[in-house]
């Protein structure tokens, strides 16, 4: 047993956290004011190389493994979690599918300019009536001659708007149920890929979410991942890999929330003490501290048992579950913390509270958590 | 090129033992000198535009390579520590004479790059040292490089109200202002490299240096008494809703001091 992290890894989070703390953190409010998606904050963390993390040197990356990305994630979400879902979702669901199921020549033209942060990958795979139940896909691609033709539509794609590629899954097989389900790498600027405009959301502003309608979409036959049919089993295995990105964003964004309030707390003054004198609001920061940890803590072991090649379906469910609760609760508390003023723009807390409800959502909502940890336990 | 680099405390804000009269070094993290970070930054961009390679060395105790690595994941080319207890408590000249010897055996670089000051020692005497030791000319606060030629650099130095171009020949000593440049940032790929690279320590039978010069015995200055000095008087902020408010503000308390 060894909890520490070892000199690579602390010194990425060193090196992360700083960068986060110095350019990131002073203008994360600025951003989601304006709903601006930060360019040249992400052409920075690509000259970084924070975007190859998890990839191999072969493919453009460092190869400094899940956990080395986990703690990058968790770093720059605790100073904008509207760049940690971009960060997050590009690595992990948009390039990550490429990176698992592609073939040499697919990884070699995709995941190395993505792992180089180049271009940006997205993911499509919800669709308007297919969400928690994402086999119900009704999006179709049919084989004509060597090109694949899609048609149907998807919502909530996060980057898609910025991104110049994206996993889309379609059904070939309708006779197949979710056998019948496969993926493809579709070139954003293909004809007949159409993007819609920027959704209003509760949180999260300065990220790219956008509806994708694909109108016969041609691509290449060779742009399939894998093989007809191993779509649904594809991106399972994708999402378990994104949910430690979500627990990672969760304890970012969990700990920006303890942070601040503890900071807070030691200043604001009423019958003529620091808040952080009353038991009460001392017993709430101990909680927040405590939460945090033990979420972070599930995050580090999902993200090590998927470096050392072991099963980790569980403990991503319990990782990202955990943390976004938290991340939630966390996010509530430190509103009630700061009073009147937690409510009022001024504050970075009531940022965080609309930013930490996707955490919930995303990936997989709290419920399907449940019913996915009840399955691996044998219900 | 070689940069000297220091790690010091990650505080402004240098407690001192008052029974001991050294500064309180643990449980503050160590950083890299801000300084000295310009300093490495400075030499990246002349490798980049001129080729050529970058080494950093530091003196320090063993956990001083911490802050090599950090140099190495911007992409220095190699890092070099000097540790032996023979260097334990040297002042500025014993550190400027081991430093010295530490370049000599690197070899004979163009340029000697040095932060302005430490923000830890604060002195600003460990770059002249240097050169002084190694007989070489020094440029001090550097705020830009204009040149770098064939034997020699044209470079901006910083002085009170404005700044002055200087010309001089090579091997030089550089100690750079945090104004001449942004460091950038170390790259993931290099903070893995960073961790996989050799980094030699030399001590004294290395440097085959004068011990007479190194550490205690080689260090002058005798401390008589080091103190965190009284706060005098304290700022005031003054606070408006706009520029002219707070302005106006200003020229009342101006004129109630009868300054104008
Ligand atoms: C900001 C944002 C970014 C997103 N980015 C992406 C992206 O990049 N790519 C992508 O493909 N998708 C993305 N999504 C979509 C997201 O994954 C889905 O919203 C999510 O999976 C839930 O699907 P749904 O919205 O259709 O909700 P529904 O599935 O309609 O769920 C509604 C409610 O019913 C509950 N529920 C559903 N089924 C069950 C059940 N069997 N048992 C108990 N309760 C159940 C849910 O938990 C939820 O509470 C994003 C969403 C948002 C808001
Ligand atoms: C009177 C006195 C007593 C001291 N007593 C102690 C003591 O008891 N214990 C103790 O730990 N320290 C002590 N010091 C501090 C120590 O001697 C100095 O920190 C050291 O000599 C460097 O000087 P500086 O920090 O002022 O650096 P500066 O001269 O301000 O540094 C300028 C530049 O020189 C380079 N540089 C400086 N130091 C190094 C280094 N070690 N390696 C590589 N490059 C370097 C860097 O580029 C730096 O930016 C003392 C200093 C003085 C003046």
């Amino acid at each position: 047993m060894n909890f520490s992290l070892t000199e690579e890894q602390a010194m990425i989070q060193k090196v992360v956290r700083d960068f986060a703390e110095k350019e990131l953190a002073p203008i994360a409010a600025e951003l989601d004011e304006k709903g601006e998606f930060p360019h040249a904050i992400t052409a920075k963390m690509g000259e970084m190389g924070l975007f190859g993390l998890p990839f191999s040197e072969e493919y453009g990356g460092s190869g400094a493994g899940y956990l080395a990305y986990a703690i990058a994630v968790e770093e720059i979400s605790r100073a904008c979690a509207s760049t940690g879902i971009t960060y997050a979702a590009h690595c992990s669901i948009g390039t990550g599918p490429i990176y698992l199921f592609g073939t040499e020549e697919q990884k070699k033209k995709w995941v190395v300019p993505c792992a180089q942060g180049k271009m940006f990958a997205a993911f499509g795979l919800t669709e308007p009536n297919a969400g928690s139940d994402a086999g119900g896909t009704q999006t179709t691609a049919v084989l004509d001659g060597d090109e694949w033709v899609l048609n149907g539509s998807k919502c909530f794609i996060t980057n898609v708007g910025v991104g110049k590629v994206a996993v889309i899954t379609a059904l070939t097989d309708k006779s197949k149920g979710t056998r019948g389900i496969s993926s493809f790498i579709v070139p954003t600027d293909t004809p007949g890929f159409t993007v819609g405009t920027k959704y209003h959301k509760l949180g999260l502003l300065a990220s790219d979410t956008r509806e994708i309608i694909l109108e016969n979409v041609r691509i290449p036959k060779e742009n399939i991942l894998g093989k007809p049919g191993e779509g649904f089993k594809q991106f399972l295995v994708a999402l378990d890999g994104g949910r430690i990105s979500i627990g990672a964003l969760s304890v970012g964004i969990a700990q920006a929330c303890l942070d601040a309030s503890l900071k807070y707390a030691k200043e604001r003054e009423q019958f003529g003490q620091p808040i952080s004198k009353f038991q009460a609001i001392q017993f709430k920061l101990a909680d927040m501290a405590m939460k945090t940890e033990l979420a972070r803590m599930m995050v580090h072991k999902a993200a090590w048992l998927k470096d050392q090649g072991k099963p980790f379906s569980k403990e991503a469910a319990y990782a990202k579950l955990y943390a976004s609760e938290i991340c939630m609760q966390n996010a509530s508390e430190a509103i009630q913390i700061h009073g009147g003023y937690g409510y009022m723009k001024e504050y970075p807390v009531e940022r965080y509270f609309r930013d930490a409800k996707l955490m919930e959502i995303g990936e997989g909502t709290s419920e399907v958590q449940r019913l996915v940890i009840a399955r691996l336990l044998g219900c | 090129m070689i940069v000297c680099i220091k790690q010091v405390p990650d505080t402004t804000d240098v407690k001192i033992d008052p029974e001991k009269g050294t500064l309180i070094r643990e449980g503050v993290p160590s950083i890299v000198n801000p300084f000295d970070k310009n300093a490495v930054e400075a030499a990246l961009k002349i490798r980049e535009e001129k080729g050529g390679k970058v080494t950093v060395i530091t003196m320090g105790p063993p956990q001083a390579v911490d802050a090599l690595r950090e140099c190495l994941a911007m992409g220095a080319d190699d890092a070099i520590l000097l540790s032996d207890r023979a260097f334990a408590s040297s002042d500025t000249w014993a550190t400027s004479y081991t430093l010295a010897m530490g370049i000599k055996k690197v070899g004979n670089p163009d340029i000697i790059f040095c932060g302005k000051q430490a923000i830890d020692g604060d002195t600003a005497q460990v770059g002249p040292g240097i050169a002084e030791h190694l007989g070489l000319p020094q440029v001090t606060y550097v705020q830009k490089i204009k040149e770098v030629k064939e034997d020699g650099m044209i470079v901006e130095r910083s002085i009170e109200g404005g700044y002055e171009v200087v010309s001089v020949g090579m091997p030089v000593m550089i100690a750079v202002d945090k104004s001449i440049n942004e460091p950038r940032f170390p790259t993931m790929m290099g903070t893995m490299k960073a961790h996989k690279k050799e980094i030699p320590t030399w001590g004294l039978a290395e440097l085959g240096a004068d011990e007479d010069k190194l550490g205690m015995n080689g260090s002058p200055t005798r401390v008589k008494r080091i103190f965190a000095p009284e706060r005098k008087g304290q700022g005031e902020m003054i606070q408006g809703d706009d520029e002219s408010e707070v302005c106006a503000l200003l020229i009342e308390k101006l004129r109630d001091k009868k300054v104008v």
